[in-house]
């Protein structure tokens, strides 16, 4: 009887929390993998034909939108990175007792609402504001170019909204490396850029992965940047399933592109993984 | 994760001295600049939100500037409809950061401190509705309560949220709770506590710092969320409901004003966590020296 109390108790912790993940989490996914393979009307209703032909229409229809995601999501990335590395590795080395402060401003922007950040990006960037007018005096813009209702807009939201969640794991990876490795390197005569290439890149490897899969995994299914700083030329993924969920309420599309935009993330992860050799996922997320 | 802050081990690391001083003094140079770059751009947008904040603009378009004025910061709740989607995305808030932090603390518990059958998987399922898109988490969720028949409104909303923050809850907690050592437990349970005295008053107070964190982060993910809540409203509206609808009209300055205020808010919270952190961490030095 004791025995048995004993072993009910982690399930007493545990299922209230997973019963809710259960109900609220995995539940709606099975029923959108239902509902992605129904055919019919809005009016009518949906009925389960096993349609497995909504995947290839959908493919089809928003190839333009699949792609547009895949590759914003691509070039925001790298875009981050680029902008992180350093940052992180400042922060983590060189920043001294500012670094506490310094990680404060990388998440401060987290606590002013996106969608009015994003607002603000509308105004910096409109058409006849400041910094359009500068990049048409220096020549980078033509006299009648713009920013806004361009991929250009859409990709520097993309990667200005999710640029802490990569400078963070590069951080937290970085500031972990045992920095004896780089003096050891230095004294076998490596020099600093190899010391730089051979030890400390592929040791903050788990913070790269973690930190690539942060920006990229959310930007596929971004559609905010794209509806406020981009136009319909500039829609992705996100924007289709939205409209085909709320206004054109063809759930079976809808539920078709999320599963493909699921596919899609996991055969990314997989690849990425085995090309950055990391052995699991879990590790590098925790 | 956003909102601890791991302290570092190593202060100050000493740069060995030579012919690649100066390269090496232009190096750090260099990355402090980026860096100062960097953190200009992640701020950028938030200064003209809130200089937008005090501007004075003719019509409803707040878009250039036009002149100084208070007027806004007097009367942020001049307009009803964002008071009300203030209202709503403040209850929202609390409600689902006291429904996430609870299930979360015990389920990150069940799953650090106990080995039980599943577990792994357990572990493994906690990890994903991070790893899916978030309107894909919002739209499935729709697709359930257009299927139970439910009308989305608040409830629904604090469905979603709790959700979606309950996976942050449980990763922030766990790894507060792998850094303490499972001993104390066991050894008040050896000396007689019940199961439920060993919770409350061994492992609550320990985890606590991790308990707060995990709330201020369930918290600020729930009053900034449009993407889930543009699903799972209905007629509800919240604050980030409320600005993207004013976008085709125009945001009011108002918005300015009330989103400037959150920030302010937060950053207190951030600063009493921060505090009480740190008594915390005194209390446990005081009694590791009894």
């Amino acid at each position: 009887m004791f025995k048995n109390r004993q072993r009910l108790i982690p399930w007493y912790f545990a299922l209230p929390g997973l019963l809710w993940l259960i109900v609220f989490f995995g539940i709606p996914l099975i029923n959108q993998a239902n509902v992605s393979l129904m055919t019919g009307d809005p009016e009518a209703g949906y009925e389960l034909t096993w349609a497995f032909s909504n995947y290839t229409d959908a493919i089809s229809e928003y190839w333009p939108q699949i792609r547009r995601s895949l590759g914003y999501a691509f070039v925001a990335t790298v875009i981050a990175l680029v902008i992180a590395f350093p940052l992180a590795y400042f922060i983590a080395y060189k920043a001294g007792r500012w670094k506490g402060f310094l990680l404060l401003m990388v998440v401060l922007p987290f606590f002013m609402s996106q969608v009015l950040r994003t607002v603000s990006w509308q105004l910096l960037l409109t058409d006849n504001g400041w910094i359009v007018a500068r990049l048409r005096d220096i020549g980078l813009l033509a006299d009648d170019g713009r920013i806004l209702a361009t991929s250009t807009a859409v990709i520097g939201g993309i990667a200005y909204n999710y640029l802490p969640f990569m400078v963070l794991p590069l951080y937290a990876s970085l500031e972990r490396l045992d920095r004896r490795l780089l003096e050891a390197a230095t004294d076998l005569y490596a020099s600093r850029a190899t010391a730089f290439r051979k030890v400390t890149v592929p040791l903050a490897t788990p913070g790269l992965f973690a930190g690539s899969l942060l920006v990229f995994i959310p930007a596929t299914g971004d559609f905010i940047n794209a509806a406020l700083l981009g136009s319909t030329k500039q829609y992705m993924v996100g924007n289709v399933i939205q409209s085909n969920f709320l206004t054109i309420l063809d759930f079976p599309t809808a539920a078709a592109l999320s599963f493909l935009l699921i596919g899609i993330i996991l055969v990314g992860v997989v690849l990425y993984s085995a090309i950055l050799g990391t052995k699991t996922l879990t590790e590098a997320a925790g | 994760m956003a909102v601890t802050t791991p302290t570092s081990k190593v202060t100050e690391v000493v740069a060995p001295a030579g012919a690649g001083d100066r390269t090496a003094r232009l190096r750090v140079w260099g990355l402090g600049l980026w860096s100062i770059l960097a953190i200009l751009f992640l701020f950028l947008p938030i200064v003209v939100a809130i200089i937008f904040s005090f501007n004075d603009p003719a019509g409803r378009f707040n878009f250039t500037w036009q002149g100084f004025t208070l007027d806004h910061w007097a009367d942020p709740f001049k307009d009803p409809d964002l008071a009300e989607s203030m209202k709503n995305s403040i209850l929202l808030a609390l409600a689902s950061t006291l429904g996430s932090v609870a299930l979360g603390t015990l389920l990150a518990i069940a799953l650090v401190r106990h080995r039980f059958r599943g577990r792994g998987a357990a572990d493994f399922f906690v990890f994903l509705p991070m790893a899916t898109p978030e309107v894909v988490l919002g739209a499935s969720l729709l697709g359930l309560f257009l299927v139970a028949g439910a009308n989305t409104g608040f409830l629904t909303l604090f469905i979603a949220h709790t959700m979606f923050a309950l996976s942050y809850v449980v990763v922030t907690v766990k790894s507060r709770l792998q850094g303490m050592d499972p001993n104390i437990e066991e050894a008040a349970r050896d000396l007689g506590a019940s199961e439920w005295q060993a919770f409350w008053r061994i492992t609550m107070p320990t985890i606590a710092p991790g308990v707060i964190s995990a709330a201020v982060l369930a918290a600020a993910l729930s009053v900034d969320d449009y993407v889930v809540s543009s699903f799972n409203a209905g007629q509800t509206q919240t604050f980030p409901l409320f600005i993207f609808g004013a976008t085709r009209q125009g945001v009011p300055a108002e918005v300015n004003v009330l989103a400037t205020m959150l920030l302010l808010a937060i950053l207190f919270l951030l600063g009493l966590n921060v505090a009480v952190q740190k008594a915390l961490a005194r209390r446990d030095a005081h009694r590791a020296s009894d």
